[in-house]
């Protein structure tokens, strides 16, 4: 979806504001919100596509007002209510009032933990060849879908090299919406930063994504 | 632009004036750990310890290791570039690393810089948690645009000619810069070197300093 969460290239947002010696979190909250996440997510089947795209769909005056992990709540609850995990009267009262399915791998349980600490791996088994190889030229389709979309904005309609070939990975697209992995050919794609932003660009500059082949024509 | 910077500092200084607001949120966090707990979802000493496991095990020295034995171990340089992961893997001092890790290597020709312009991916393994700048929107919108406007407020010039290789990580691949070993610390033990890897230089917003020790 085209919204604000699509950064790249967004003027008007000032400098960046490093803090020194940042702790991990600014707040006891924010931990548990992020501990939330990740065991529910786990043993609950909230899968990261469909995660971020909650993020996503959170109105843009609240995205850009709100701190990271306010998001990450908001967009968990929403989460939780859509799939009737929670009832609105539940959150609001702070107490379970009725019997909900359990989660699908059970409940979060200390012996979980290692799980969480190492990330899944997204490759998977295809039958298919990758249609395009290193150094080839190709145009990133101009696609502009209402739903989960990895395409960056400023890199639609663009021409760029292919570098790598990254394995066949789980299509985040389909993922999002519960419509199947899907798994996709994943690549490397540079471009100029002249192709991205104009002859006014600094020469130096290449920027490279990481292109799912559906984001991909032949030149 | 007065008001963006006030804004930025929104994020990291909540607490100093915003108490309602943040009083609020932590209610409801607290609300909602009480449901899922009571629903049997969730065990709370489970989240204590991913919540430990982020303030004490997995941080940005996982990721000083790695670099540092690169600068002294070729052959794992060159294991390390050709797959991460694998090469990590390896070491039995790095706790577990995930697929899809890639590192890449700075050099006088090339300096390298990760972003998530879409959300806030980044290595989670190596660096731990990221820092607010890295998934606020300053860095996000002007990294693939104007990175060395970007290295600019990070106090970072590189010379003209130095090619800008930005890595936009919208995909589950994991990028990993490898800072160039700097000059001054000939004969330094990987454990030295490894005191001087900022999480800025993995990130390639900052460069090590071999005055500067990382606690």
């Amino acid at each position: 979806m085209n919204g604000v969460h699509d950064m790249g290239g967004m003027d008007g947002f000032g400098k960046v504001d490093a803090e020194p010696n940042e702790p991990v979190f600014h707040h006891d909250w924010e931990g548990r919100v992020m501990a939330m996440v990740r065991a529910v997510g786990a043993n609950g089947g909230l899968n990261i596509d469909a995660q971020r795209f909650a993020r996503e769909m959170l109105p843009p005056e609240v995205y850009l007002t709100s701190s990271y992990y306010q998001k990450w709540f908001l967009a968990f609850e929403r989460m939780l209510l859509d799939r009737n995990m929670i009832a609105a009267d539940e959150s609001d009262a702070g107490h379970s009032l009725k019997p909900s399915p359990s989660l699908k791998r059970g409940k979060f349980s200390l012996a979980d933990v290692t799980r969480v600490e190492t990330r899944g791996s997204f490759a998977r088994e295809t039958q298919s060849s990758p249609v395009f190889k290193p150094g080839d030229r190709v145009r990133t389709r101009n696609i502009n879908p209402v739903t989960h979309t990895r395409l960056p904005r400023y890199a639609r309609d663009k021409v760029g090299v292919i570098e790598r070939i990254n394995g066949c990975h789980v299509f985040p697209d389909t993922n999002a919406h519960d419509k199947g992995e899907n798994p996709q050919w994943l690549y490397t794609l540079v471009f100029e930063g002249r192709e991205l932003w104009g002859d006014d660009a600094d020469p130096s500059l290449k920027v490279s994504i990481e292109a799912f082949e559906p984001y991909l024509e032949p030149l | 632009m007065a008001h963006d910077h006030s804004h930025d500092h929104h994020d990291h200084h909540h607490h100093d004036h915003d108490h309602s607001e943040l009083s609020e949120t932590q209610l409801r966090v607290r609300a909602l750990e009480t449901v899922l707990t009571e629903k049997g979802y969730v065990e709370p000493a489970a989240l204590d310890a991913i919540i430990e496991t982020y303030e004490t095990k997995i941080g940005p020295r996982n990721g000083a290791r790695v670099v540092a034995k690169a600068w002294t171990d070729p052959s794992f340089k060159q294991a390390l570039l050709a797959d991460a992961s694998k090469a990590i893997g390896t070491l039995g001092h790095v706790s577990r690393v995930g697929d899809h890790l890639i590192a890449v290597e700075n050099t006088p020709q090339r300096h390298n810089m990760v972003v998530c312009t879409l959300c806030s991916c980044y290595p989670w393994e190596m660096l731990g948690l990221p820092p607010v700048w890295y998934k606020a929107a300053p860095y996000r919108s002007r990294a693939v645009k104007d990175p060395r406007g970007v290295l600019d407020d990070f106090g970072v010039t590189l010379p003209s000619d130095t090619e800008i290789r930005v890595w936009d990580s919208t995909a589950e691949t994991r990028f990993l810069v490898l800072p160039m070993r700097p000059a001054g610390t000939e004969g330094w033990s990987e454990e030295q070197l490894a005191e001087i890897v900022t999480r800025d230089s993995m990130i390639g917003t900052g460069l090590p300093d071999p005055q500067v020790k990382v606690k």
